[in-house]
C-alpha cells in the first residue's frame, strides 16, 4: 500500500527524499574520510614501532645529556637502546642542482629504533660517527631531485657548501605527519654536529626494551630528567607513541562528531521535508483516510499506514543516499588519493538513522492523518 | 388452520413471538437527536427520533432536502455519533470507544454511497477487499470473498480495472461489492441511484432487492418516490422527525393473519 503510493508520487517522492540523500551520503563521505585518515595516521604511528619513547628537551640553557649520561641510560632496565637526534634545514648542491631539505643527524641506533633501513648502500656506523665521516643516507626525493635517479650510491654532494658522500638511499617511507619521510638527509651525529656548529641535541629517540616496559622505562626517563633539570618540568617533555595514538584518535574523534553533527543537521532538514510532504498527503488524500475509516480502518492502522510511508520513504532516501556516498567515497580515493574507509556500522547506522528521521518525522501527519473524522474527511473535496 | 377457522394466540405464544421479534431487532434507537454547533448558534438536525428495524427488514427514508435523512444514516452507520438518546445496534450500545465504532463500521455495516467512494488508484478487486484488510482473515481467504461479493453484482470481468475505467452503475456495483463482502448486519444507501440514470437505477435497485430476498437488512435513503416504493416499509422525515412510518401497503395489501 505504502510502496504504491510512493511510486504514484515518483518525482515528488525523489525530491522529499533528497534531503535525506544528501545528509546519508554526507555521512558516509565524511565519516568515511574521517574514519580512513585515522587509520592512515594509526597505521604510521604503529609502523614507527610501539616501543618508541621520545624525549625533547626543550629548556633554554644548553644542557644536552652527555656521553656518560647516555651510556648510564643505556644499561637501566627496559631501556634497549638511545639515538640523540639533530634537525636542521640545509642546502644541497650537486653539480648545477641545489635542493633544500631536512637533514637529521643520528647514531647507528636510529636506524632500528625509527624502524629506517636502506634500499641501496648501508646505514650510519660506529665507525662514521667516531671519526666524523663525511657520509649522508639520502632519501629517494632527494635522490631524485638532485640526480633524476635514486641510484646514487657513492655519489658526492655540498652540503652547506661542505662535500659529502652518498653512503646509502632510504627505503621509500611514503609520507606521513610532518612531512614526507623521503625528503630528507642522515648524516652521522658527530659530523653534523660539526658541520651546524651545534652541539646541542635536543631531541632523544629511546626504544624500550618491549612494549610493556615502555611505561616503565618512561617514568625512569622522567625521573631522571626531574633530577637533572632540578624539578623544572616544563625543560624536557616524554612522550611514546601510546599517547600519540591517542592524541590522533582524539583528534579525529572530534573531527568525525564534528563533521556527524553536520551530517545530522542536514538529516533533520531531510525530515522536515518530509513532514512537509506527508502533510500535504495528508490533507489531498482526506477523502481516501474517510473511506478507509468508513469500511472499518482503526485509528491505528491508519497512523501506522503513514508512518509506514514516510519511514519507507526515508529509508529508500537512506539506501539511495548510501549508494551515492559509496561511488563518491570511492571517487575520492581514486581521484583524490585521500584514505577513505565505509564501515558497516556507518551504513547500517545511517539507514537505521534515516528510518528514525522518517518515523519522527511522520509521526505528527500520520497523527493528523488518523484523528481526521470520518464524515468530515468523506464530504472533503 | 385448514377450516379457516380464527384462534386468538395464547399468551404463551404471544410471549414467544415477541421473544423472537425483540431477538431480531438490529436497529435500535431511543430519543436520538443531533445538533451541530456552529459557532454561537446551534442547529438541531435531527430529534427525538425513536426507531426499531428488524433483521430482512428493506426501509426506504424519504424526506425534503435537508430534512435530516444523511445525518440520521451517518449515525446508524456509526459514521457519526448522536448528541441524544441511544442506539442499540445489534445488541451493542454505540456510546463506546473509537476503535470499538470502527470495528462495528467494519464488521456489522456496509455503506453504498451516492458518489461510490471507490479508491481511484486500486482496481476493483482491491477496492472490494479493502474491509477485508481490516479484518483479521488470511490473505487467501481475503481474495475468495472478495470474488464471490463481485460476483455477486456481476463485475467478475472486470477485476483488474480501476474504477474510473467503469460506468457509474458498474461502480455502484462495486461499491455493492464492497459493502457485502463483510457479510454485514445491515446496508446502508445513501441515494444510491441519485447519480444515474433511471434504468441503471434500476438495476442497481434490483440488485438491493435480490440481497433483501437473500435476508439482508437494508435502510435506503432517495428522494424517488418510485424507488421508495419497492421498498417494504417507508419512513419520511421532514425537519429532523420521524412524521410518518408506515409498511409500504403495496407488499401487504391483502395479507391477513386469518384467511
Ligand atoms: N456538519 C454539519 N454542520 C452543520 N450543519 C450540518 C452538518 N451536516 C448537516 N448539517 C445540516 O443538517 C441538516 C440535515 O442535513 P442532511 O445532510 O442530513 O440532509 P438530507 O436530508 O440528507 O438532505 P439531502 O436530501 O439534500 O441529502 C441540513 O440543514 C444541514 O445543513
Ligand atoms: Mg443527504
Amino acid at each position: 500500500m505504502a510502496a504504491t503510493s510512493i511510486w504514484a508520487n515518483k518525482m515528488r517522492s525523489f525530491l522529499t527524499m533528497l534531503g535525506i540523500i544528501i545528509g546519508i551520503s554526507s555521512v558516509i563521505v565524511l565519516v568515511g574520510i574521517g574514519e580512513g585518515t585515522r587509520k592512515q595516521v594509526q597505521n604510521q604511528i604503529e609502523k614507527l614501532g610501539t616501543n618508541l619513547i621520545t624525549v625533547n628537551l626543550t629548556g633554554r640553557r644548553n644542557v644536552g645529556l652527555s656521553n656518560s649520561e647516555i651510556e648510564e641510560l643505556k644499561t637501566k632496565p627496559g631501556i634497549k637502546s638511545i639515538a640523540p637526534s639533530l634537525q636542521s634545514s640545509v642546502n644541497l648542491k650537486a653539480g648545477t642542482k641545489t635542493y633544500s631539505t631536512t637533514l637529521e643527524a643520528s647514531t647507528p641506533e636510529y636506524s632500528e629504533i625509527r624502524k629506517i633501513n636502506v634500499s641501496s648502500g648501508r646505514f650510519i656506523t660506529k665507525r662514521d660517527v667516531e671519526n666524523r665521516y663525511q657520509v649522508a643516507i639520502v632519501g629517494i626525493d632527494v635522490a631524485n631531485e638532485l640526480y633524476g635517479t635514486t641510484n646514487v650510491v657513492g655519489q658526492s654532494m655540498q652540503v652547506n657548501g661542505v662535500s659529502f658522500t652518498i653512503i646509502g638511499v632510504l627505503e621509500p617511507q611514503g609520507s606521513s605527519m610532518g612531512g614526507s619521510g623521503d625528503d630528507r638527509i642522515i648524516v652521522p651525529l658527530s659530523t653534523a654536529q660539526r658541520l651546524l656548529k651545534n652541539t646541542e641535541i635536543r631531541t632523544f629517540y629511546i626504544e624500550a626494551s618491549s612494549k610493556d616496559e615502555v611505561n616503565n622505562a618512561k617514568g625512569y626517563l622522567e625521573l631522571f630528567l626531574s633530577k637533572k633539570f632540578k624539578n623544572d618540568t616544563n625543560s624536557y617533555r616524554v612522550f611514546d607513541q601510546t599517547s600519540l595514538l591517542d592524541t590522533a584518535n582524539e583528534t579525529s574523534k572530534s573531527m568525525t562528531m564534528m563533521l556527524s553533527g553536520i551530517a545530522a543537521i542536514s538529516l533533520i532538514v531531510g525530515g522536515i521535508g518530509i513532514m512537509n510532504i506527508m502533510l500535504v498527503s495528508v490533507i489531498e488524500r482526506t477523502r481516501e483516510i474517510g473511506i478507509r475509516k468508513a469500511v472499518g480502518a482503526k485509528r491505528r492502522t491508519i497512523l501506522v499506514q503513514f508512518l509506514i510511508e514516510s519511514a519507507g520513504i526515508s529509508c529508500l532516501g537512506g539506501i539511495i543516499g548510501v549508494l551515492v556516498g559509496f561511488l563518491t567515497a570511492h571517487g575520492i580515493k581514486t581521484l583524490l588519493k585521500m584514505p577513505v574507509s565505509i564501515s558497516g556500522i556507518v551504513v547500517v547506522g545511517s539507514v537505521t538513522f534515516s528510518v528514525v528521521v522518517g518515523i519522527i518525522f511522520g509521526m505528527y501527519p500520520a497523527s493528523k492523518a488518523s484523528k481526521l473524522n470520518p464524515i468530515d474527511a468523506l464530504r472533503f473535496e | 388452520m385448514e377450516e379457516s377457522e380464527c384462534r386468538a394466540l395464547d399468551n404463551k405464544e404471544v410471549n414467544f413471538m415477541a421473544e423472537v421479534f425483540k431477538n431480531s431487532e438490529v436497529i435500535k434507537m431511543t430519543g436520538i437527536g443531533k445538533t451541530y454547533k456552529m459557532g454561537s448558534s446551534e442547529y438541531v438536525a435531527l430529534k427525538n427520533i425513536d426507531l426499531t428495524i428488524h433483521k430482512s427488514e428493506f426501509v426506504a427514508i424519504i424526506g425534503p432536502s435537508g430534512a435530516g435523512k444523511t445525518t440520521l444514516m451517518n449515525i446508524i452507520g456509526c459514521l457519526d455519533t448522536p448528541t441524544q438518546g441511544e442506539y442499540i445496534l445489534d445488541g451493542i450500545n454505540t456510546k463506546c470507544s473509537d476503535n470499538k465504532l470502527a470495528e462495528i463500521r467494519n464488521s456489522k455495516i456496509g455503506f453504498i454511497f451516492q458518489n461510490y467512494n471507490l479508491l481511484p488508484r486500486l482496481s476493483i478487486i482491491e477496492n472490494v477487499e479493502l474491509p477485508l484488510l481490516y479484518m483479521n482473515i488470511a490473505s487467501r481467504e481475503i481474495r475468495e470473498r472478495a470474488l464471490e461479493a463481485i460476483r455477486k453484482v456481476g463485475l467478475e470481468f472486470h477485476i483488474k480495472h480501476k474504477p474510473t475505467e467503469l460506468s457509474g452503475g458498474q461502480m455502484q456495483r462495486v461499491a455493492i461489492a464492497r459493502a457485502l463482502v463483510t457479510k454485514p448486519q445491515i446496508l446502508l444507501a445513501d441515494e444510491p441511484t441519485g447519480a444515474l440514470d433511471s434504468k441503471t437505477g434500476k438495476e442497481i435497485l434490483q440488485i438491493l432487492k435480490d440481497l433483501n430476498d437473500e435476508g439482508n437488512t437494508i435502510v435506503l435513503i432517495t428522494h424517488d418516490m418510485n424507488i421508495a416504493s419497492e421498498a417494504k416499509r417507508i419512513i419520511t422525515i421532514k425537519d429532523g422527525e420521524i412524521i410518518s412510518d408506515v409498511p409500504n401497503e403495496k407488499f401487504y395489501k391483502g395479507v391477513s393473519v386469518c384467511s
